[in-house]
């Protein structure tokens, strides 16, 4: 089957999901985002790629950082950059996605980075837009992140280049987690031997480990001798019912601590796609301390997402 | 029609090179190589050029220009694109810009503008391996070790083997 976001030479048109992407083009995002990290800390932090490209950020959700970090990239790239908070505007109008679209096209747009709070959405729009346009998911539902799975991806090889001799743990809440979908899609593809999800059952999508994954429900079981600890953030607005007993229950058993940490590799690193709810699911001293590298995170966000951006723009039909 | 072309010896032109470049290192000089043979061409002749001029604090950085390329639109981003590496301060520093074939002069322009980018230089030299004819901007090497006349349907292609040692080869053009 023809995956929707390729164009027939195989090239990425849309970034929709890491699912299915072959490792060739994975490797090229996160090669071109290692040139774009140079570029923020020149003098002239922009590159004239996108100049005259006009790029629309389509929030049907709201995000603070993916939204700024989308912006900023756009804006490093030399494209005209518009930002619709389309929540609180139209849609509260009662306009249909496709008329929000529809009109941001006529209006000359040339890229869409879209959140939405349903899975699939993206997707849809990528099928709906004019041929020349392209389409950045930018979180849909449980469904994907890919940028984020990317920007995740890419500070694991900087800080451990050797992806095919790696153990990395994710731990929280898998089950509402499009991050940790598509950073295991990511992972899996390029080549990292052992992927972990340490949760309690109840935050665990059914059959989780036909992603790939090892499932653990125990801290000290799961992080033994791990290199990448990636903590999820435990997605409160996402709760229905009482899948929890406490925040403060959840922090005791899953909440990463100086302690807990102490059960990976000395040199491992620890992550977190922000934001971060201190004291719930991570400690305050491991996300301030010398083993989190959850700031470059967020700087590599941006190089990351140049890299997307010039990649699509580059490739039409 | 590539036999009538005689191939030039590409170890044989970096060391023309070395020679007609020595007048151009003054103090505060940096020599930048274009990826991907020009940065080798600056990787073998930074060592012999610093030894020979020790007062001048030469620099050695690399460029790759694929963020300032006019063909962009048409071909998408180049899929083999490396980081920059200017390590030095470029304000008010004299800089050779380096590479292997000089031919439309527009991988020039763009790594100018991409320079431009890191702080205003005092001056931009240009010095290559082979003029091969066939410029479409106004720009040209101050510094050639040969002119070499190439048709346009071929392309004159440097390769570097393990032993970093560096040779030309003709290529039907894409």
């Amino acid at each position: 089957m023809h995956n929707p976001q390729l164009t027939k030479d195989g090239k990425l048109k849309h970034l929709l999901t890491t699912e299915g992407l072959p490792r060739a083009i994975l490797n090229q995002i996160l090669d071109t985002a290692e040139s774009f990290v140079g570029v923020a800390e020149r003098e002239v932090k922009k590159v004239p790629l996108l100049r005259g490209k006009t790029v629309c950020n389509i929030f049907f959700e709201n995000s603070t950082r993916t939204r700024t970090t989308f912006e900023i990239a756009a804006k490093r790239l030399s494209a005209d950059v518009i930002t619709l908070n389309v929540g609180t505007s139209s849609q509260s109008k009662g306009e249909t996605i496709l008329d929000t679209i529809d009109n941001l096209t006529a209006m000359h747009a040339d890229m869409f980075v879209v959140r939405h709070a349903e899975s699939g959405a993206a997707h849809f729009i990528a099928q709906h837009v004019a041929p020349h346009i392209h389409v950045i998911n930018a979180g849909d539902g449980r469904h994907a992140h890919p940028t984020q799975g990317l920007l995740d991806v890419f500070t694991i090889r900087r800080y451990k280049p050797d992806m095919h001799n790696l153990r990395v743990a994710l731990v929280g809440d898998v089950l509402h987690s499009r991050v940790a979908r598509s950073e295991i899609h990511a992972l899996t593809t390029l080549g990292v031997p052992e992927v972990r999800v340490i949760a309690p059952k109840t935050l665990l999508p059914q059959h989780v480990e036909k992603l790939g994954v090892q499932v653990h429900h125990d801290m000290r079981e799961g992080l033994k001798d791990v290199d990448v600890v990636m903590m999820l953030r435990l997605q409160n607005e996402r709760m229905n019912g009482a899948l929890l007993p406490s925040a403060q229950e959840y922090f005791k058993c899953y909440g990463l601590t100086p302690e807990k940490l102490a059960f990976a590799k000395p040199d491992a690193i620890v992550m977190h796609p922000g934001p971060m709810n201190r004291g719930v699911e991570i400690d305050s001293a491991v996300a301030d301390g010398k083993q989190s590298v959850i700031l470059p995170q967020v700087t590599y966000g941006i190089a990351v997402r140049m890299a997307v951006m010039s990649i699509l723009a580059g490739n039409s039909e | 029609m590539t036999l009538n072309i005689q191939l030039p010896d590409a170890e044989a032109l970096l060391l023309t090179l070395e020679q007609k470049l020595a007048p151009f290192i003054q103090p505060k000089t940096a020599i930048v190589g274009i990826h991907s043979g020009g940065a080798w061409i600056a990787e073998r002749l930074f060592p012999r050029l610093q030894s020979s001029h020790p007062g001048c604090s030469l620099e050695l950085g690399m460029l790759d220009s694929s963020f300032y390329r006019d063909d962009y639109s048409q071909r998408g981003l180049h899929a083999d694109t490396r980081p920059s590496q200017i390590p030095f301060d470029v304000e008010e520093r004299h800089i050779i810009l380096l590479d292997d074939v000089f031919y439309t002069g527009r991988t020039i322009r763009a790594a100018m503008n991409e320079l431009f980018d890191y702080g205003r230089p005092a001056s931009i030299s240009l010095a290559v391996l082979v003029d091969r004819g066939g410029r479409e901007l106004p720009i040209c090497p101050q510094v050639a070790a040969l002119q070499l006349d190439i048709p346009p349907d071929q392309k004159l292609q440097l390769s570097r083997d393990e032993h970093h040692q560096l040779q030309f080869s003709l290529e039907a053009s894409a």
